[in-house]
């Protein structure tokens, strides 16, 4: 009988993490921030069927970078824990705090007992009824969770993309100054990015209970004209 | 309450109920196992109507919920939206419909988030027709829920209304429907008043005709209540989507009707 290798804990979360963080690399970009009416999302993304930004409830969203398969059953467990929760208890005690934890716990648990780690970064947002209540969590393939207000920048080339946005994002900014400043950042200096090539949707209080919408087809041609 | 995930050979799918089920929380077993199956205790919601329009459907209900011969509620709501382009009216005992029409609005939702794109109108209306046979069994105590469902529908452009029966029988009208204990005297209003082509303001007309004309015959019927201002609950359904009548719309036409009425009808005496 031969004996299995041994492999000290640290070489192994660092080879996890090493993996994970090359599958997310290779996937185009998406960013999370908030603007005057609420959460905007945008990611490049040239498929027009396979969604990366999701409504998930009334005022929470949700964008996922990375294996398709693998972001995808987590927004569909995100769907059902939301419905099922605003079904048991109200529609208001639905919140992306919660969710932002169980994806966070789902993420970890993957990470250290699973052989491979999900390839995934996600963000969750929530509209707040006032501009500052507006909040975007950050997940990380490992289970780290951090929660922001401002924006937030997952999937390839993702420090660059930060760099550019910072000096570009404000919160105070309508959706047409908000839109051209995250596609900037996602485009850099040496490329330009179409309609087709992107996917944005946004959390809008003027748009009642359900405030996911996408924006799309004419109307985010004219935003970036 | 955890993170629900599933393999894919156990996975609910777009379908809410199912996930219920998979969360033994399922509708069905709940209540039946406290139904009492006397229809004489819970209330009961009576008329509702739909009137289909030259762009789109119109949908009403009387404000009334009885139980046997008492009045249980003078103003509750028989008129809900489905999703944004369809809605549901309910006769039939109260707490089970309203019930029902929660999640009937959540399947409808979820089935949109899940799979990204919304059900087509014939798709809404079935699984309503599913929902109510799954009811069947609580239905045969006495505890029936009848509504009636209509759209736009974007496929074929143009309003469309669906009535049910107790099994889930589904059978779309092409022009009016009426349920609930008023609905032959409602129906016959419609019947005598229906016109192809109506203006959606004439439509709205026609069912606080019908509703009057219902609460006028059947005392389960709630009429116009000019001392509480308690008026029919209303809703338009067009392609702009599912939008409820503002009570002084209601209350306006209403006015309108019975000024006309009062007119037409001067009591007079018999010849002695």
């Amino acid at each position: 009988m031969s004996m299995p290798m041994y492999v000290s804990p640290e070489q192994l979360m660092k080879d996890k993490a090493d993996f994970a963080r090359k599958g997310i690399a290779r996937g185009r970009a998406a960013i999370g921030c908030t603007y005057a009416e609420g959460v905007l999302f945008c990611a490049e993304n040239p498929s027009n069927t396979l969604r990366k930004v999701s409504e998930i409830y009334d005022r929470i969203g949700f964008v996922g970078v990375g294996r398709y398969n693998e972001f995808d059953s987590l927004r569909k467990g995100g769907v059902r824990h939301a419905d099922l929760k605003g079904y048991t208890y109200s529609r208001a005690d639905v919140d992306a705090r919660s969710l932002a934890n169980l994806y966070a716990e789902t993420l970890g648990g993957y990470f250290t007992h699973e052989p491979k780690p999900l390839e995934i970064e996600m963000l969750v947002g929530e509209m707040g009824e006032e501009p500052n209540g507006d909040q975007l969590f950050h997940l990380l393939y490992d289970g780290t969770v951090m929660d922001m207000t401002t924006f937030a920048v997952i999937g390839g080339e993702a420090d660059a993309i930060r760099e550019r946005l910072a000096g570009t994002w404000s919160q105070v900014a309508d959706l047409t100054a908000s839109v051209s400043a995250a596609v900037a950042a996602l485009a850099g200096a040496e490329r330009t990015l179409t309609a087709d090539d992107l996917e944005v949707a946004v959390l809008a209080r003027p748009n009642g209970r359900r405030a996911f919408r996408r924006v799309e087809g004419e109307e985010l041609d004219s935003l970036l004209a | 309450m955890g993170l629900p995930l599933f393999r894919p050979d156990n996975d609910p799918g777009p379908s809410f109920l199912a996930l219920l089920d998979h969360a033994g929380m399922g509708p069905g077993e709940a209540i039946c196992n406290t139904a009492s199956g006397d229809p004489g205790l819970a209330p009961h919601a009576t008329t509702v109507v739909a009137v289909r329009h030259r762009d789109g459907v119109v949908m009403a209900g009387d404000r009334r919920a009885t139980s046997g011969n008492f009045i249980s509620h003078r103003d509750i709501e028989k008129v809900f939206p489905a999703d944004d382009f369809s809605g549901v009216a309910i006769s039939g005992t109260a707490g089970i419909a309203m019930e029902m029409v929660r999640l009937f609005q959540l399947q409808l939702e979820h089935y949109e988030k899940v799979e990204g794109k919304a059900l087509s109108l014939d798709g809404k209306a079935n699984q309503l027709s599913q929902m109510l046979r799954g009811h069947l069994p609580l239905a045969m105590q006495g505890l029936v829920v009848i509504p009636l469902f209509a759209g736009y529908d974007h496929r074929q452009e143009r309003g469309r209304l669906f009535q049910f029966d107790v099994t889930g029988g589904r059978y779309e009208e092409r022009d009016f429907a009426a349920t609930g204990s008023g609905m032959l005297h409602a129906s016959t209003v419609i019947k005598l008043r229906y016109r192809d082509e109506m203006t959606p303001d004439e439509a709205v007309d026609v069912a606080v005709e019908a509703l009057f004309q219902a609460a006028d015959e059947d005392s389960a019927t709630g009429g116009p209540d000019l001392i509480r201002g308690i008026y029919p609950g209303m809703a338009s359904i067009t392609a702009e989507g599912f939008e409820r009548l503002t009570h002084e719309h209601v209350a306006a036409r209403t006015a309108a009707m019975l000024e006309n009425l009062t007119t037409n009808w001067s009591r007079k005496e018999l010849p002695s």
